[in-house]
């Protein structure tokens, strides 16, 4: 694998390579177009496109991966979907990052290069249509150069893996012997979805093989953005407001925290420091080493500007503030999916039933913080990076520099967990700006309480729900109103625009599937101006926490099952697969002993895979603690291109789906973020993780889904339900601490219904 | 800021020279002056486990150690647990395909190295106790138990 960052000597050289790169135009209507060809390197070294280089001195095919690794498999994923309609021998399959580049844009993902939503090469959003064409198409460029060797007709070759074979004649072309020939012809035709190998044909697809980073992430090998050197750089420590910023650099400069009065004198006495950089957000120190820039932050004296929106942000009071909205119908928002007429099944209603939930701020906690490193020479810009943004970093680093987007050449590492915090691009654009202002290399590393108290967090919500309910027992009316600010608004403010008050990574998750026919749900948005992002999930953990809780409410008061209602009232018929299989998986009827059961479901929407889980859990009734020991979880993602790796991606979502319902949260007093570091931002630990067991169905092979987010949301009200199940006390806010859980019960104890 | 020092520390077997602040922790000196990169800063607070290496053969997080608390003192680091990856745990770790974005995954294994050279054949409670110090944010552990157990019986 070819992982290590160019260095500055070979940058004319990479530069020079590159601009003759051979690219695809993936247009939307699944057409894959030459642009440039070239052969390069070694002889018999050729690329056969973008995204496939074949070597005959190496006996090897190497693959581009066109997004960040981040845990989620795509450096093998990508390779698998291009060897399988490449008809590669897995054995001489190796992955390589590619550039930045207009070649690897993904049509189907915001038009950018760029990784969000967990594309395991998903359907939706994910590179799972690209790639396979651009295998299928290398394959045909093969197969064409074989047959015009012998002189026959393409359509009487086929192969097998690694060769070009005619049949009638019994001869064959090893892909590396095509490669080595002298006028290899690079001209393709054009390939559409039809020209795919139906599922019945994969050889490599559904068959768990190792993945290609495991083994560099045993022994230290693996190289993240943090690990980046380069000779000769400076490293930067940056001193920031108290109060939460995060600025996105399209849209803002975050100057209204910015420093107002800088005393850098302690900090320039520090052996090392070289010098302290006012940037209109925050105070940057650069030094020859960073501990030497940590000690010159820390004895840095910067005043800060006073009476931004955020410094008035006070999380407690916006949960109460936005709660009233929520249940004010008076207070307007904008309305997603309606159908029928809910006001006049609620008139007509036998009975009716509502609640509130609300959700507190999470956020990333990656194990590597932000990082980024810079080198900006002349009137380009090298850019080393961990992030899941490729075209969105040469944007941003353009933007702070002046430089224009070619010029930057993105250089994307191993991500230490992104999960969403790294589609954000102010690090990039600080250690752009330093390397401008320095003229040198600069590596930026946030402190770990830097990423924890400037992040990019889940939006606070407030939720208000009402259901209108038949004399024989049907729900004939919903309706969901969500109060939060919007991710939009800060991330992608030009989307924002076009169609102010709608956010799809915010409202994501209200328009549930069952059925019902008189629905109203609604988003209304209010600005907070502390910085929210993309968490993993993104709105669905908290508005599936909402749907999935109230349902079970209906229930209660139906004096019904909650999972048999589930399974009558979807018109899903997936759905009622997983949720049958998880019922007998958990063994749902059978009363247990100081435990609960609760259930989950996700239809998945835009990620195309549903799940339904099931937790057991015990309450310790003195001190509120909630204690999980077991979860089964029933899922269909469709293809299962690696199904070990895919059970890896749900159980991951199912153990951030306990963490941020159990314990983390962001409070924000006076725009200042409360915790800092682990020690008051707790994630879940080994001893904490209950017994796993997953199951897959496989309902629409041949589709593909993304699996790395959806376990996250059916566990805030699995467990809640289970909760209810166990004690009759519902919980309705998450995180659920200890103190609130222990009120709840005390509450219900006192009174006839739970609060 | 704390007067430089000049110190021997013996790294992965190799005696190095090192000059830098004495209150430098031993995480950044073996990152950029070593470029052993393999460990891995997290918190800079002792409580998340990224940084764990041994120190005269006891794990421990490299972020809380000074370069003058462990000046003459005997480190290994992941690149120093074996050569060629040839460790049973990083076997294991392998075979049980445990990482996910990999960057706790260094910490994970000093730390599990440890355990092993205390307790050879830790019981599963064993295992969590002694491993939780460690964070792994992907929630790989679940096959951090499996691996060291899988190490446990080759060791055997």
């Amino acid at each position: 694998m070819h992982l290590q960052p160019s260095q500055p000597l070979q940058r004319r050289e990479f530069l020079k390579r590159s601009g003759l790169a051979l690219g695809f135009l993936a247009s939307p209507a699944g057409l894959l177009r030459v642009v440039d060809a070239h052969a390069c390197g070694e002889e018999g070294d050729i690329d056969l496109n973008a995204w496939v280089h074949v070597s005959n001195s190496e006996n090897t095919i190497t693959v581009k991966c066109p997004t960040a690794e981040m845990g989620q498999g795509i450096y093998t994923l990508i390779p698998l979907l291009i060897a399988e309609e490449l008809d590669a021998d897995w054995r001489t399959i190796r992955v390589e990052q590619a550039p930045s580049d207009k070649a690897f844009i993904n049509p189907d993902h915001f038009n950018v290069q760029g990784v969000g939503g967990s594309p395991v090469a998903r359907g939706a959003q994910g590179y799972w249509r690209v790639v396979r064409l651009a295998g299928a198409q290398a394959r045909a460029i093969l197969i064409a150069n074989a047959a015009s060797v012998w002189g026959v007709a393409t359509g009487e070759c086929t192969t097998e893996p690694n060769n070009v074979v005619h049949a009638a004649s019994g001869r064959k072309l090893s892909y590396m012997q095509v490669a080595k020939l002298d006028d290899v012809k690079l001209d393709a035709p054009l390939l559409t979805e039809k020209d795919l190998k139906p599922a019945s044909q994969w050889r490599l697809l559904g068959k768990d093989v190792q993945r290609l980073d495991v083994p560099l992430k045993v022994n230290g090998a693996a190289k993240y953005g943090i690990d980046v050197q380069i000779p000769g750089m400076l490293y930067a420590s940056i001193l920031r407001s108290p109060v939460a910023t995060l600025p996105h650099p399209l849209y803002g400069d975050g100057a209204e925290n910015g420093p107002l009065k800088v005393d850098a004198a302690a900090t320039m006495q520090i052996e090392g420091v070289v010098k302290v950089v006012e940037l209109p957000h925050a105070v940057a120190v650069v030094g020859t080493d960073y501990w030497a820039t940590v000690l010159g932050k820390r004895a840095l004296k910067v005043e800060w500007k006073q009476g931004s929106l955020a410094s008035q942000y006070d999380s407690e009071a916006k949960k109460r503030e936005w709660a009233v909205i929520a249940a004010d119908r008076s207070k307007q928002g904008r309305a997603i999916d309606n159908t029928g007429n809910f006001d006049a099944a609620f008139k007509s209603a036998a009975q009716t039933l509502s609640a509130d939930y609300v959700t507190d701020h999470v956020h990333h906690a990656c194990m590597e913080p932000f990082n980024a490193t810079a080198s900006m020479m002349h009137d380009d810009l090298e850019l080393w990076a961990p992030t899941q943004g490729q075209t969105w970093a040469q944007q941003a680093c353009a933007k702070v520099t002046g430089l224009t987007e070619d010029k930057i050449r993105v250089h994307t590492t191993f991500l230490g967990g992104g999960f969403g915090a790294k589609t954000e691009q102010l690090p990039n654009a600080e250690a752009a700006m330093l390397s401008k202002i320095m003229d040198k290399t600069v590596k930026v590393i946030w402190s770990r309480e830097d990423d924890v108290k400037h992040g990019a967090y889940r939006p606070l919500t407030a939720q208000h729900m009402n259901a209108a309910l038949s004399a024989d027992g049907k729900v004939t009316g919903w309706s969901h109103r969500l109060v939060a600010d919007s991710v939009l608004l800060r991330a992608r403010k030009d989307v924002w625009d076009k169609n102010p008050g709608i956010d799809g990574a915010v409202a994501v998750g209200m328009t549930q599937p069952y059925g019902i026919p008189n629905r109203h749900h609604e988003y209304v948005h209010q600005l907070g101006g502390v910085p929210v992002g993309y968490w993993n999930a993104v709105g669905n953990g908290f508005t599936i926490f909402a749907v999935e809780s109230f349902i079970d409410e209906i229930a209660a008061k139906l004096g019904k099952d909650p999972l048999q209602l589930r399974i009558d009232m979807l018109t899903d018929a997936q759905g009622r697969a997983v949720l049958e299989l998880v019922r007998k998986m958990s063994d749902w009827n059978r009363k247990r002993e100081a435990t609960a059961l609760g259930v989950g479901y996700n239809h998945g929407g835009r990620w195309n895979c549903q799940i339904a889980v099931v937790v057991e859990v015990s309450v310790d009734r003195v001190n509120g603690t909630i204690k999980v020991h077991n979860v089964w979880a029933a899922a269909d993602p469709g293809t299962a291109i690696q199904p070990r790796h895919l059970r890896q991606q749900l159980e991951t979502g199912i153990i951030w789906g306990m963490s941020s319902t159990l314990r983390e949260r962001v409070t924000i007093k006076a725009g200042v973020v409360q915790q800092s570091n682990f020690s008051d931002y707790p994630v879940l630990r080994m001893d904490e993780i209950p017994a796993i067991h997953i199951e897959l169905l496989q309902g629409a092979l041949g589709q593909s889904s993304g699996a790395g987010q959806i376990g996250v949301a059916p566990m805030a009200p699995a467990i809640a339900n289970a909760v209810q199940r166990l004690t009759g006390a519902r919980v309705r806010a998450m995180p659920m601490l200890p103190k609130q859980v222990r009120m709840v019960i005390a509450e219900a104890n006192a009174g006839p219904t739970a609060v | 800021m704390a007067a430089k020092i000049d110190v021997t520390l013996t790294v992965n077997g190799v005696r190095q020279k090192i000059s830098a602040a004495a209150d430098t922790p031993l995480l950044w000196v073996l990152r950029e002056q070593l470029k052993l990169t393999g460990t891995k800063f997290g918190c800079g607070a002792g409580q998340c486990g990224a940084c764990t290496v041994h120190l005269n053969g006891q794990p421990v997080q490299s972020c809380l150690q000074t370069l003058q608390d462990v000046a003459g003192k005997s480190i290994t680091t992941i690149e120093g647990l074996s050569k060629d990856s040839s460790h049973p745990l990083q076997k294991a770790w392998v075979a049980e395909q445990v990482p996910q974005c990999g960057y706790c995954q260094s910490g994970q294994i000093m730390r599990a190295a440890g355990l092993l050279k205390e307790t050879p054949r830790p019981t599963r409670e064993q295992i969590v106790e002694y491993m939780s110090p460690n964070i792994c944010r992907c929630g790989t552990y679940a096959r951090i138990t499996r691996a060291i157990e899988r190490a446990a019986k080759e060791l055997a």
